[in-house]
């Protein structure tokens, strides 16, 4: 009998070929999730994908869970509605650096400053690949894009910062290169109660690597390999991306603090006391 | 199936039509809203705001429309009845997600209290000029239900009503009140949950791993499930097929768009909801809504007074469009006189209908106020000529 692979049951099948294209990152960000998934011990049924629009929005469709490809930035408030009406759920945001800290960014800030229970994985590949390659905010100084064909010039976000500034319990950072440790931060993200984020650094050859000179998939996948330097714990205001620089990866933050319904629940039972039943979804 | 008694608020209360419309939501089984301020829509959140987690509810007041009107659909496909709440400006903002409930077959509710715009325009004033945006705001073909109360009482009534249609069609359903229906109070009867119908949520019977989420089964509407139920089932804005799955070709689209076009208008019938009063030997019928149908009953009286034949018909619902009853009137040769707070919104779908087969006249008016019953009685007279 052929040995089966343990992601292919996490995978709609029917629906493969996908429409990457050969070298993107995004298979092994697919194969890292769905085995974060099946080791994590959440229930199955009870997981909940969202995504948004772009390469990385298409990733919820791959996925034979339950899985919402919604609209362009607005991962995150749908899935802040998913959650509050079935706080049993688990619900995790797959999307792209674009979709999240450009047009999503509000939505962003606002879900880790409340702490809602939730676990947003961002896939930087520096472009808005979908789109044929423009400027986003991850984008390095100095890196071509369609948009900024003379280089961008403008200051890109320090996403594991911004998550932390925000209040995010749980920050870490790898690159495709780092399939084991993208797992574990996956795993370690989705059983984390509060605002949970991972950065995953990854290749696009086609629209980003090619404009910048950096080769094809496997050549960028060396450079991810020779410029990273994994420091856990590291300041996260130390971690910022320099066009062809370091990529300081690891785990960067993983505290506590109370998430938006438990402090919601006991806010309403200081103030209505036994009025008030704790609030556990609409159901 | 009846309301739960544990939303509804059974008595004779003095309410305005904000706090009316929060009352419906609750009598309707809605128990999860996403909202925003905005004047003059707020009370109706601030009231969601007190009363929500006496019910087992939850209210959240997001970052901004966009998010209030994309969480709801979270909600929603959690097994959540959901509305959200707003005004013009936060209306404008809100218009790609009801093209995304649109989409998805997403059953919720928007509210919008109407005021004077464009742009940050009159907050505190009356406008009745969001009526195609409610129609046509969201980008592409689609149909959506919207209802127009012209006092508290049918706040509570037709909020209701607008959540059963929204199960009933999987379809998002506009409650376009305006500012004066929000802010006026009125007696407000609020019956035995025994005695609210209230449609609930169709699911499906499928096995896990049988479920289409748009196989409709020769019916126009496909039944629903909610994540946690172990159909992995998926969703996207893209054209989709029965499975859900995106496919990019014109047959896919043009399935897609036939439906949720027709779903709506073949039972455009039993949506429509209207109000006549002495249309039958009329020479003159005037046609309005939400407020200014309250407004044009002076004008009638007023014209009726000088012994003109003229009746009143009120759209509760704007959209579907009841054309079937507007061209039955035109074809009497009945004139059509139209007031309404705009320069002729849907009055051009009014013409549209007549095409020619009677005069019709519009009122036209700014918003900031009502118009003054004077100005429609003189329309009336000229249209009778």
């Amino acid at each position: 009998m052929e040995p089966t692979n343990p992601v292919v049951d996490y995978l709609r099948m029917d629906r493969i070929p996908h429409i990457w294209c050969p070298g993107c990152g995004l298979g092994t960000v697919v194969n890292c999730f769905v085995r974060a998934i099946h080791s994590c011990g959440i229930e199955r049924d009870l997981i909940s994908v969202v995504s948004g629009i772009g390469c990385t929005g298409r990733m919820a469709g791959y996925l034979r869970l339950d899985s919402f490809h919604t609209t362009h930035g607005r991962p995150i408030p749908f899935a802040t509605g998913l959650k509050l009406a079935n706080p049993k759920l688990k619900v995790i945001v797959c999307s792209g650096d674009g979709d999240l800290f450009s047009i999503g960014g509000n939505h962003f800030i606002h879900a880790a400053r409340r702490n809602t229970d939730m676990t947003v994985i961002c896939v930087n590949n520096f472009t808005y690949g979908m789109t044929g390659g423009q400027v986003t905010p991850t984008t390095p100084i100095e890196a071509v894009a369609s948009t900024t064909p003379y280089g961008n010039s403008e200051e890109p976000f320090n996403l594991p910062h911004l998550a932390e500034s925000a209040g995010a319990v749980y920050v870490a950072r790898w690159t495709t290169f780092h399939v084991r440790q993208a797992i574990k931060a996956m795993k370690e993200a989705v059983q984390k109660s509060g605002f949970s984020f991972v950065e995953i650094i990854s290749p696009c050859p086609t629209l980003y690597g090619r404009r910048n000179k950096l080769g094809d998939g496997l050549e960028m996948m060396r450079a991810f390999k020779e410029k990273s330097k994994v420091k856990n714990g590291a300041d996260t205001r130390e971690v910022g991306l320099d066009f062809k620089g370091d990529i300081i990866c690891g785990k960067f933050i993983n505290r506590e603090r109370t998430t938006f319904l438990e402090r919601y629940n006991t806010r309403m039972a200081a103030r209505l006391g036994a009025a008030y039943k704790p609030y556990e979804g609409v159901l | 199936m009846k309301a739960d008694p544990k939303g509804v608020m059974t008595g004779a209360h003095f309410l305005d039509g904000d706090h009316a419309c929060c009352e419906g939501a609750l009598s309707a089984g809605c128990r999860f809203v996403a909202g925003y301020p905005i004047t003059p829509s707020t009370e109706v959140v601030e009231r969601i705001a007190a009363r929500f987690p006496m019910v087992g509810g939850i209210f959240i007041q997001m970052e901004d429309e966009i998010a209030s009107s994309i969480a709801i659909q979270g909600a929603v496909w959690a097994g959540a009845k959901a509305m959200t709440v707003t005004s013009g400006p936060g209306f404008s903002l809100m218009m790609e997600h009801i093209g995304l409930a649109v989409m998805l077959e997403t059953p919720c509710v928007f509210v919008n209290v109407q005021r004077g715009g464009p742009s940050t325009g009159l907050p505190t004033l009356p406008g009745q000029a969001d009526m195609m945006q409610a129609r046509w705001g969201s980008h592409g073909d689609y149909e959506i239900i919207a209802l127009c109360p012209n006092s508290p009482q049918e706040c509570y009534d037709l909020t209701i009503k607008a959540f059963n249609l929204a199960e009933t069609y999987r379809v998002p359903v506009m409650l376009m009140m305006d500012e004066c229906v929000g802010h006026m109070t009125e007696k407000v009867v609020i019956p035995d949950a025994g005695e609210i119908d209230i449609v609930e949520r169709r699911f499906t019977t499928a096995k896990r791993g049988e479920y289409l989420p748009y196989e409709t089964y020769g019916d126009w509407v496909p039944p629903m499930v909610k994540s946690g139920d172990g159909h992995y089932f998926h969703m996207t804005g893209l054209t989709h097929d029965e499975r859900g799955y995106p496919v990019m070709n014109a047959e896919a689209q043009e399935k897609c768009v036939h439906r949720i076009v027709n779903k709506i208008k073949e039972n455009a019938d039993d949506i429509i909801l209207l109000r006549e009063a002495d249309t039958e030997d009329a020479d003159v019928v005037v046609v309005s809504y939400g407020i200014t149908s309250r407004v044009a009953l002076k004008a009638i009286s007023m014209a009726q007074a000088e012994g003109i034949k003229v009746g009143h018909l009120r759209l509760i619902t704007a959209w579907p469009f009841p054309e079937t009853r507007i061209r039955q009137l035109a074809d009497q040769g009945k004139a059509l006189v139209m007031p309404e707070l705009n320069y002729g919104q849907m009055y051009l779908e009014l013409q549209r209908v007549v095409e020619g087969r009677t005069r019709s006249h519009l009122v036209p008016h700014g918003g900031g106020t009502v118009h003054d019953p004077e100005v429609i009685f003189r329309k009336i007279k000229e249209a009778v000529q």
